[in-house]
């Protein structure tokens, strides 16, 4: 006799259910009535306010407080002087309830990991117990790139899950390819570094001893590494105690009801500010940025990579009648042959991180605005991959860059209401990153990412100038970190340290301006280092008639003689590079092998004692037209090094006058002739719109343009159908026009061949956006 | 919290003081600010055609009082196109693709690469007003940036009256 009997597996999770059973039933309930799981009512908060905001408080205060408490155990200056950390609470089911400050865009990532591991039965293999350690960067399931490393720790009740808590650093180094954290030069994922895929690496609170002994040589800065893992493990469990202490003061079952009403008040939140702050209606915008990878200082393994191509994306944001929104980023470009890749997770949770800047200012920040909001990414897109082999070391390149063209579509809506006072023109494009490696001062195996540009410039809003050198879109609390710091964690001396002139771009209101480093190579031995950010194009745009921000440049001197210089007494370069259209390093270098051009991302170069390499961060964009701004602030602009003279002329039409003690003032009358002239130059310079797109179609049909502008549209021409009819039919284009990456002459792999993680064996893939 | 309308025209004006500019950051907004900031926009143009939403700072949404036509109008009072079109598609513009023309904004190295990049720029075609500017790769469609839903902002969200449209 046959006898078939199901096996009844009691699940770990509060109630019984297992982890897998418990997410289904709240996904299908969300699904079902539009509220996070099907809470219509949210019990707790109406019946006891007092009690669910006690909660909260207790719990938002226990997370920062473990962040700030935990980074003064790590080294990394990354860590400990940027604050490039964060730590969040999450319920059974993997979605946030509260997080730190820090770089919040992990609010989504780590959850994400959590949901990886619900979905493909952790449960059962390796187990899922009490005082487990597990650790995660594994991109293709949703980590931003692999130098964010996680650390989740499940946190038990009575033997029985209630939840999970994940703490997350940015390390120095992942052992990629090239040193530094975000490294350029591997194009697929194999030289990204080392992957960790929700690994368990503890028990019983105590690391593993093979994990210790393994990781450990994954990578090139061990002490670092180990007390950033240090630093995310006391966060943990700091937070996993606090859980414990509010339960046992205020009872398991008000905890329970509150880690799943605080998803749907943050859900309600977002729709609700959505109807206090914006117009219903369409916004669209677009970003771009530039890979110039056919440079010969750019060195890849592969052929098929060693192109120049532009990344692309159009959003188009729907605002409707009832606060909903949906955000659809039709047309962009295709994942590529280098490090600038995202996973749908990072590039939808890091939209989390700007909106907290206007939007959403509260501190509940939870997977609440998640459940809000529409996405749609195209799958094959950079940012939604559809081949496990891509590489996301730097998905920051695009992901700055395509995020700050939202600040815009936003920035009108806020405009159109009066509320100029949360206005942005846009983020700065956060670079460059300044990266390398090899032997230090200490004569130990190094590598280094400086963390600077944690303050580039803000865009300016509708009442005032944007800040300068002060924040990055990725962290709320960006600091560009001490001198003192750096030199002592990086073999670099500082010679100069400046506001980056004419760095903002122009306005009514300008852009913050970045600021620029020049670094002496010193007491450094078989040193490397390479640039990274953008250059031939400015990704942030400005907005209602500003320009756009600066864009990138490189300078780097080999050979400098300086040795020699400075035993002798002889003028050396100190401060910035104020200039570089009129340059005066090069007057006290002569001999020097240099390179002072448009190539602002390379690989790794050799430099050696008394090399320099000039650090740019970038500015931010402008608001309405120059020619508005106040002149006297154009006169301030120069004489506090924040515009070079000659453009207060050409770009506000102000007149400088001399104020006496080397400062300028403004000369009004002939600040008003000026701008008149200008006014009527721009008429007469201009043309109606409809005769300059009569020329352009022109160029369209005869296929004039480069070969990296052809390839952009014609890989967003394939992966999106509307963007190309758009395209079309705006410029009544034949049917006979045809625009194919294959007819390019330039290798496209990866067009037609992919092949996605979903597609290996026992794996599911968690979908977050619709595709 | 509301705001008195001397602090929102302080605002528009770019003088706002610190605090209560904090204020205005760090509270629920002020759903009365609408028609105040509608009141102090007015004021400063020199038509009389009432203005719905303000587009830019030289921008607007207007009812054109002769035909009741919703129009985007300049503050130097060009009519572009009605409301729901692509005013950029009626104005003037110039293309900054070469590299003399861009180092008149930025420094040589800081300025775009213009086989890469062009900067457009919308003008108003009465008074050179500089309303817009685009920095795209060549090819690039002129973006139709915003198409506001007004009769759902006003009926639904504000509890304003629909101005009459033609």
């Amino acid at each position: 006799m046959n006898i078939q009997s199901e096996v009844q597996t009691r699940g770990i999770v509060r109630g019984g259910e297992t982890l897998k059973q418990h997410r289904d039933r709240l996904m299908e309930a969300t699904k079902a009535t539009g509220h996070y799981a099907g809470l219509k009512k949210m019990e707790l908060r109406d019946s006891d306010p007092i009690m669910y905001n006690k909660l909260f408080s207790r719990l938002r205060a226990g997370v920062v407080d473990a962040r700030e408490t935990a980074k003064k155990i790590a080294a990394s200056p990354i860590v400990e002087q940027e604050g490039e950390l964060c730590f969040t609470l999450y319920n059974a089911a993997g979605d946030s309830i509260l997080t730190s400050t820090g770089i919040i865009i992990h609010v989504g990532t780590m959850g994400a990991a959590i949901k990886y591991m619900i979905e493909n039965g952790w449960e059962q293999n390796p187990g899922i117990r009490d005082k487990d350690i597990f650790c995660n960067n594994d991109s293709l399931i949703g980590n931003v790139h692999p130098c964010d490393i996680h650390t989740i720790v499940p946190i038990f009740h009575e033997d029985m899950l209630i939840g999970w808590v994940g703490g997350v650093t940015h390390v120095i180094d992942t052992g990629s390819v090239g040193p530094g954290s975000m490294s350029t030069g591997q194009v697929q994922r194999f030289g990204d570094g080392y992957s960790i895929t929700c690994r368990k690496i503890g028990e019983n609170d105590i690391l593993n001893r093979d994990w210790l002994h393994e990781s450990q040589r994954m990578v090139r800065t061990t002490r670092y590494w180990m007390l950033d893992e240090r630093t995310r493990v006391a966060g943990c469990h700091m937070i996993r105690d606090l859980v414990q202490e509010v339960i046992a003061d205020e009872g398991i079952d008000a905890y329970w009801k509150f880690a799943y009403e605080a998803v749907e008040h943050g859900r309600v939140g977002l729709q609700n500010r959505i109807k206090a702050m914006t117009i219903p209606g369409k916004y669209r915008q677009v970003g771009f940025v530039d890979v110039p990878y056919a440079h010969d200082d750019v060195r890849v393994p592969s052929d098929f990579a060693k192109l120049d191509t532009i990344m692309h994306t159009p959003s188009e944001i729907t605002i409707r009648g009832d606060g909903t929104w949906r955000l659809d980023f039709e047309g962009s470009s295709r994942w590529g042959w280098h490090t600038y890749n995202a996973h749908q997770v990072s590039f939808t949770s890091g939209i989390w991180v700007m909106m907290t800047q206007s939007l959403i200012p509260t501190e509940m920040i939870n997977d609440g605005a998640a459940y809000g909001t529409e996405f749609r990414l195209p799958k094959g897109t950079w940012m939604n991959p559809d081949d496990r082999r891509v590489a996301f070391s730097y998905s920051w390149h695009f992901l700055v860059s395509s995020w700050t063209a939202l600040w815009r579509g936003l920035s009108r809506s806020y405009f159109g209401r009066g509320y100029l006072e949360e206005v942005n023109a846009g983020n700065a494009n956060t670079s460059n990153w300044l990266q390398g490696g090899g032997f230090n001062q200490y004569d130990e195996i190094h590598a280094v990412n400086s963390f600077e540009c944690a303050a580039n410039g803000v865009g300016a809003s509708a009442h005032s100038d944007g800040i300068s050198h002060a924040a990055a879109v990725w962290n709320p609390e960006g600091d560009m970190g001490d001198m003192e710091i750096w030199e002592l964690a990086e073999p670099l001396v500082y010679l100069g340290r400046q506001i980056k002139a004419s760095s903002g771009g122009a306005g009514k209101y300008r852009g913050g301006c970045g600021f620029e480093s020049l670094r002496m190579v010193w007491n450094a031995k078989d040193w490397t280092m390479f640039f990274m950010g953008n250059g031939h194009i400015s990704s942030d745009w400005g907005l209602m008639g500003g320009y756009p921000a600066a864009s990138g440049y490189r300078f780097e001197a080999h050979d400098t003689g300086l040795k020699e210089k400075i035993a002798n007494g002889d003028p050396i370069p100190f401060g910035g590079d104020t200039d570089p259209e009129n340059p005066v390093y090069e007057s006290m270098l002569e001999g020097a092998r240099i390179k002072r051009d448009k190539q602002a991302i390379t690989t790794e170069a050799m430099f050696k004692d008394y090399d320099l390499y000039l650090n740019y961060m970038r500015g931010g964009p402008g608001f309405g037209d120059p020619l508005d701004r106040e002149p006297q602030s154009v006169a301030d602009d120069v004489n506090g090094g924040y515009l070079l003279e000659r453009f207060a002329a050409s770009v506000y039409g102000v007149v400088l006058s001399d104020a006496g003690d080397g400062m300028k003032g403004v000369d009004m009358a002939a600040t008003g002739a000026r701008r008149a002239e200008i006014r009527k130059d721009r008429l007469a310079q201009s043309v109606p719109t409809q005769e300059w797109m009569a020329a352009e179609r022109e160029k369209i049909l005869a296929k004039d343009a480069g070969v990296h502008v052809q390839q952009m549209f014609a890989a967003s021409f394939k992966l999106g159908p509307r963007f190309e009819k758009e395209f079309r039919d705006f410029w009544t284009l034949p049917d006979d026009w045809k625009l194919m990456e294959a007819d390019l002459p330039i290798p496209s792999y990866g067009r037609e061949y992919s092949m996605d993680i979903s597609e290996l064996p026992d794996v599911k893939t968690v979908q977050f956006v619709e595709e | 919290m509301a705001y008195t309308r001397s602090k929102i025209k302080d605002l528009v004006d770019g003088k706002i003081d610190r605090d209560t500019l904090h204020t205005m950051l760090s509270t629920p907004k002020d759903q009365e600010r609408f028609q105040i900031y509608l009141e102090v926009l007015q004021e400063q143009v020199e038509w009389d055609d009432p203005i719905i939403l303000p587009l830019g700072p030289k921008l607007y949404i207007v009812q054109r009082q002769s035909d009741m036509k919703w129009m985007i109008r300049s503050q130097a009072g060009h009519d572009f196109c009605e409301w729901d079109q692509n005013w950029k598609l009626h104005a003037r513009v110039r293309v900054r693709d070469t590299p003399e023309q861009m180092e008149e904004l930025y420094p040589r190295l800081m300025a775009p690469s213009t086989d890469w990049q062009v900067i457009r720029e919308y003008f108003c075609p009465l008074s050179g007003d500089l309303l817009d500017v685009e920095a795209p790769t060549p090819w690039y469609p002129v973006i139709h940036d915003f198409e506001p839903d007004i009769e759902t902002f006003y009926r639904d969200w504000l509890g304003m009256k629909v101005p009459e449209r033609a």
